[in-house]
């Protein structure tokens, strides 16, 4: 399946572009799609950072799984107010 | 009430969205952008959301807030885009038959705002910028690591 993956704020700017394409296999979660985004985008996060994920405009969890048109977005940490 | 918007802010606008007869109590609170950080001189801030998801997220809190104090009503306003030294970012304001619950429910709606709402802050200075609450989040300085705290208004 082919998921869309969002960037904001840092992300957007340390992946130095809006959003990627990935191609994930079926029953791929959101852990896969992390680590996925990692190795195509190392420098984004350092590894011992937990990468926030919000699928359809909710947070998700690692085990998570995708499915085709999700809407995927990193989160990084918010500071909002 | 709930608005994410590029416009400036009117805290008596948002506060009128909250008022009635039955309310005892209006407790309304702006958070405004500061001047520095670490003495450093901020010459702007500019604020960048995931709209959508803010949205959602901001009346989640305006809902779980009215039913947790018995608050009659709660608006929350958060500007985004180029926000000036000394301009208001938020608003947020709460109504409630006693004052009590209405200073509790606005300083729980804070909180929570900061610790979970997607929308990000980036302090502009003289010479570079930084996304605020991401120090822990360093690529250069890992060992640097410490828990996001949330900043004051």
């Amino acid at each position: 399946m082919e998921i869309v993956v969002r960037f904001f704020a840092l992300y957007r700017e340390r992946a130095a572009c809006n959003s990627h394409l990935l191609t994930l296999s079926e029953g791929a979660t959101v852990a896969d799609m992390t680590s996925e985004i990692r190795n195509l985008f190392p420098r984004l996060a350092p590894p011992e950072v937990k990468i926030v994920v919000a699928v359809n405009a909710d947070y998700a969890e690692p085990g998570d799984l995708l499915h085709q048109g999700d809407d995927v977005c990193l989160i990084p940490p918010v500071s909002g107010g | 009430m709930i608005e994410v918007t590029h416009e400036p802010l009117d805290p008596e606008a948002v506060t009128r969205k909250v008022v009635k007869d039955t309310n005892g109590a209006v407790v309304t609170f702006l958070g405004t952008t500061r001047d520095n950080f670490e003495g450093k001189r901020v010459i702007t801030l500019e604020y960048e959301a995931f709209e959508e998801m803010a949205v959602k997220k901001l009346e989640e809190i305006r809902q779980g807030l009215m039913a947790e104090f018995q608050i009659e009503d709660i608006a929350i306003a958060h500007r985004i885009g180029r926000v000036d030294i000394g301009q208001i970012s938020l608003v947020v304001a709460v109504a409630s038959p006693h004052r009590k619950e209405a200073f509790l429910a606005c300083h729980e709606a804070v909180d929570r705002l900061k610790a979970t709402v997607p929308i990000w802050k980036k302090e502009i200075y003289e010479d570079g910028s930084r996304w605020v609450a991401c120090e822990d989040h360093d690529f250069h300085a890992p060992e640097a690591a410490a828990p996001v705290t949330a900043e004051d208004g």
